[in-house]
């Protein structure tokens, strides 16, 4: 499309309707005040309209179509939290019956239309990406153009462009019209406005830098978007639990068997109910309220002498006490107090006795380790005891077999052999051994094994994080909170005088926050002669201020 | 030390009355003139001086109460109320001298006093700290939030003038009502602070045994008479009278029947002004307003929320997440607080973007206003007691 040219030079962009540099109006607009949005600059979502890509385009760049994403965005969260999200849950309930169960028929209906899992739906992902994809076309289409205009724009103005300013005032009674703008000038300049002289003709602005604020902090919002996008990306995003019981270590898992954790000691604080501090509270709370959880840590690597097969060597490298809101990080992972089990079984100690046999069973007293149990006990007077089976977490199952839910040992079984001295491999008496649990089960037994202690352990839950995105995350936090204060904290003004021919010309502009251009043009006025110029929005608005329309 | 906080808080709500009234003199007294035609009624000024000493007050409170519990007092529903009221307190001094709108003091010390008393109703006792609340991260996050609600709530205050300026309260219509229905709902909260303090000065105390949603038995203690009982409930206190209703046991019945009372006080005063005024009370206010420039209060109201929102999204969005992230392993969980604080934050986004188009300053503009601050609100109250997420603190 060919450029337009304007009566001062300057070659505008095909779509223009003010001129860049001097701002004739170059088409006919209805009304008094000229459309000061975006500098009246030619944007292609104004400009092509035809092509497939224009229609594209000029979808998402309108700022109608941005906020009805936004007010979508809005609403379906707000649905989300209606009933809990189904992370919530309590842990073990079934989604299916839950929903319906609690919450009955709108419960049900929450489940079937996949609310319960409402912010990873194909739906509302679709939401966030149209905003991202609405967040770019639409700055894009407009801060090029913006960019170019302010750059470009000169200080003298065409006369059309200062009278269809909404601040607009003109005096020809003014006897040296020169030193009255010299006055403005040394006044404007201590509101801080940078001034531009050129011909006599004066351009005092000031804070056009606010203008690049909604850009920034829409870039900012972009880079925090793909930052969140970056997680579903492997190795940018792990979310592991381990348990690690008092004592012991276990390996952190994503870590690829390199580094360990051992508890030394795990730890639970509660508030002193006699605290006279915390008495009424806690007298209202339904028990207990706690102080601290804590594990003290040991942080383990392997040493890397790599002979396949060799005991692995552990090197500590550092001591920890992982608290909530005190994770213990390294190499870009954390791990974070988040669960604990007290007094989780972890040996047992048995003697052996009878009533029939005679023999010296004194020095008979084993102990299983409930995490791993050593199989065979060989005692100096000839016994044996072997574990047949073990079940660390015992139930019957559905085919009336005996089995374990898994390997924790919450309800410990142990099936024990016992051979007497010279007995045969089939001869051996069997029983079976738990807690209050003491039975037979090949007929009578001469001998009983009994119980004689339990040991206990405190296990400590820990979530492992490791998050890649978030520097990504951070920066484009960082970059929105910089962006959305550069352009709400300050605000772009501009005030023109001129002098055509012994009349003092006089215009303002203010893209927002009209109230504090008018109060610098009443300090002019106040001090100097040049005259208060007319708000020319004032008959026709009712009381509604009117910033320039950048929807279109 | 939380003695000498509570003193602090007693002499503030003086300042806030004198400074009511403070404006309210500025805005209806003769505009008296001395002889070099410069306005000689101070009591604007003298308003505003009054309002910061209240302020300084407060923090007084805020600090005393820091020292003597040992944690930022922003961490049950009284603290945090009170923070509110603090900060709503903040933002007019920072909005009044950019624009010296002596009406905005006029509507914003008794919303104050509102929000404080309604804040003493909630247990001021101290809060013994769960572990996930133990963090440096969460005052910071907390104290930034409730300043960015602060002067958010003065943009709703701006837009409240605005309405009652602009409305015509001569029909009946939706408009009148609406705005009829914030005013109701103001007096509710006033009704419901008047009952609480009488009832409370009486030591009134009624209690029940009654069958819980466990089915198992339970007592519950009301501070209002029960006018809805408990399920199955039996009296067993000396005070208190036979319930007229009785709710399943899912429904928190105190809570109702407190709820109950207040929407009826608010009732019997709205009926009340509204039969010795004999007009809206919007309509009983305007004539106060004539010489209200709604220009001016609707930038106040844009100018408001547009500092105040980044300083929420900063406290309630960046600080929330970076605290989430150290003490819930993550930096957003979908929590209904998080899910809400960021509803009031694209709301407010919302409002900024209809901004830019001219059809929506003024009217419409102001009654976003209102329903942002309705929103926050909402997350203070209905979120925190009734959906209660992670951060709940009853
Ligand atoms: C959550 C998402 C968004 C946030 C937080 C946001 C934030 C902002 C802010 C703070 C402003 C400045 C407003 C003012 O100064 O009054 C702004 C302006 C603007 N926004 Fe957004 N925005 C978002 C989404 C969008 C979308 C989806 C569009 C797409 C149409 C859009 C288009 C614009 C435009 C055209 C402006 C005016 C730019 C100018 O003044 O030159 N925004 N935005």
């Amino acid at each position: 499309m060919e450029k337009v040219k304007c009566e001062c030079g300057h070659l505008n962009p095909y779509g223009t309707y003010l001129c860049e540099s001097c701002g004739k109006p170059l088409k006919e607009e209805k009304g008094k005040v000229a459309n000061m949005r975006y500098e009246g600059v030619a944007r292609r979502s104004q400009t092509y309209k035809k092509s497939p890509v224009d229609l594209v385009w000029n979808f998402f760049s309108s700022v109608k179509v941005g906020i009805w994403i936004i007010v979508l965005l809005l609403v379906t969260s707000s649905l989300g939290t209606l009933f809990p999200q189904e992370m919530y849950i309590p842990p073990g309930e079934n989604a299916t019956i839950y929903y319906e169960q609690e919450y009955g028929l709108l419960g049900k209906l929450y489940y079937q239309l996949g609310f319960h899992n409402l912010y990873s739906s194909w739906w509302y992902m679709l939401l966030i990406a149209s905003l991202g994809i609405s967040l770019v076309i639409a700055s894009l289409d407009r801060f090029v153009p913006l960019y170019r205009a302010l750059k470009t724009q000169r200080v003298s103005r065409h006369e059309g462009f200062l009278k269809r300013q909404r601040l607009f005032g003109e005096s020809n009674k003014i006897d040296n019209i020169d030193e009255e703008i010299q006055k403005a000038e040394k006044l404007l300049k201590e509101k801080r406005y940078n001034i531009r002289r050129e011909n006599g003709n004066l351009l005092a602005e000031k804070g056009r830098f606010a203008r690049w604020g909604p850009y920034v902090n829409h870039v900012g919002l972009i880079i925090f978007l793909i930052g969140g996008m970056l997680r579903f990306f492997p190795e940018m995003y792990l979310d592991e639990h381990m348990w690690v019981r008092e004592g012991e270590h276990e390996v952190v898992s994503g870590t690829n068997g390199e580094y360990f954790l051992r508890n030394n000691d795990f730890l639970i604080e509660l508030y002193d109910e006699e605290d006279e501090k915390y008495q009424d509270a806690l007298s209202r709370a339904d028990g207990p309220v706690v102080k601290t959880y804590q594990t003290s840590a040991t942080l383990l690597k392997r040493t890397s002498d790599g002979t396949v097969g060799s005991e692995t060597e552990l090197e500590e490298i550092k001591d920890y006490d992982i608290r909530v809101n005190d994770p213990l990080t390294f190499e870009g992972f954390s791990l974070y107090q988040v669960d604990f089990k007290l007094n989780e079984l972890s040996e047992f100690t048995f003697t052996l006795e009878s009533e029939t046999v005679d023999a010296d069973f004194s020095d008979i007293e084993f102990t299983v380790n409930l995490n791993d149990p050593q199989k065979t006990f060989e005692f100096d007077n000839g016994y044996r005891v072997e574990i047949m089976e073990y079940f660390p977490n015992f139930i019957i199952d559905d085919n009336r077999e005996p089995t374990t839910i898994n390997r924790i040992p919450d309800n410990p079984r142990i099936i024990f052999e016992v051979f007497p001295p010279g007995a045969n491999e089939d001869e051996g008496e069997i029983s079976l051994i738990g807690i209050q649990v003491n039975e037979a089960l090949n007929g009578e037994n001469d001998h009983t094994i009994r119980m004689t202690g339990a040991e206990m352990v405190d296990v400590t839950g820990l979530t492992i994080r490791k998050d890649r995105t978030l520097p990504i995350i951070s920066l484009g936090g960082i970059i929105f909170m910089i962006g959305f204060i550069q352009g709400s904290y300050w605000h772009h003004r501009r005030i023109w005088i001129q002098n055509r021919e012994g009349t003092l010309l006089l215009a303002g502009h203010a893209n927002k926050n009209w109230q504090a251009l008018k109060n610098d043009f009443q300090l002019v006025s106040d001090n100097t002669h040049i005259p208060l110029p007319l708000d020319q929005t004032d008959k026709d608005n009712k009381g509604v201020s009117q910033d320039d329309d950048r929807t279109k | 030390m939380i003695e000498l906080s509570s003193n602090f808080m007693y002499a503030s709500f003086f300042l806030y009355f004198a400074a009511t009234v403070l404006f309210a003199v500025s805005v209806t007294g003769k505009k008296f003139k001395n002889k070099q035609g410069l306005e000689k009624n101070k009591a604007g000024l003298l308003g505003y001086i009054s309002s910061i000493a209240a302020f300084l007050a407060m923090m007084t409170y805020f600090t005393t109460r820091w020292i003597g519990v040992g944690y930022a007092p922003v961490s049950n529903m009284f603290e945090y109320t009170t923070a509110l009221g603090i900060a709503i307190n903040l933002g007019f001094i920072i909005i009044y001298a950019i624009y010296r709108n002596n009406y905005l003091g006029l509507f914003t010390m008794p919303i104050v006093m509102l929000i404080v008393a309604y804040a003493s109703m909630f247990p001021g006792e101290v809060q013994p700290l769960i572990p996930a609340l133990q963090s440096h991260w969460l005052t910071i996050h907390v104290i930034t939030t409730v300043i960015g609600q602060g002067i958010l709530a003065i943009g709703f205050v701006s837009g409240l003038i605005y309405l009652v300026k602009v409305i015509d309260f001569n029909k009946a219509t939706k408009k009148v009502k609406g705005l009829e229905f914030i005013m109701y709902t103001l007096l509710c909260t006033l009704a419901y602070v008047i009952l609480g303090f009488s009832f409370g000065a009486a030591d009134y105390q009624a209690t029940f045994e009654f069958v819980n949603e466990q089915g198992n038995e339970a007592e519950i203690n009301y501070v209002f008479p029960p006018i809805i009982g408990p399920n199955e409930g039996e009296l067993i206190s000396e005070q208190g009278i036979n319930p007229f209703i009785e709710v399943p046991a899912y429904i928190e019945s105190a809570d109702l029947n407190t709820v109950l009372w207040s929407v009826l006080g608010g009732l019997v005063l709205y009926l009340l002004l509204r039969l010795s005024l004999r007009k809206p009370i919007g309509g009983a206010i305007q004539p106060l307003l004539k010489s209200v420039n709604p220009q001016t209060v609707d930038e106040i109201s844009y100018r408001a929320i547009a500092i105040g929102l980044p300083i929420f999204a900063l406290g309630g969005l960046i600080f929330a997440m970076i605290w989430a992230q150290i003490a819930w392993t993550r930096f957003w969980g979908w929590d209904p607080k998080e899910v809400w604080a960021l509803i009031t934050f694209l709301f407010y986004v919302v409002y900024l973007h209809l901004r830019l188009s001219k059809g929506w300053h003024g009217e419409k503009s102001a009654w976003l206003c209102v329903i942002g601050f309705a929103l926050i609100m909402f997350n203070l109250i209905f979120v925190n007691l009734v959906i209660a997420g992670l951060h709940s603190y009853a």
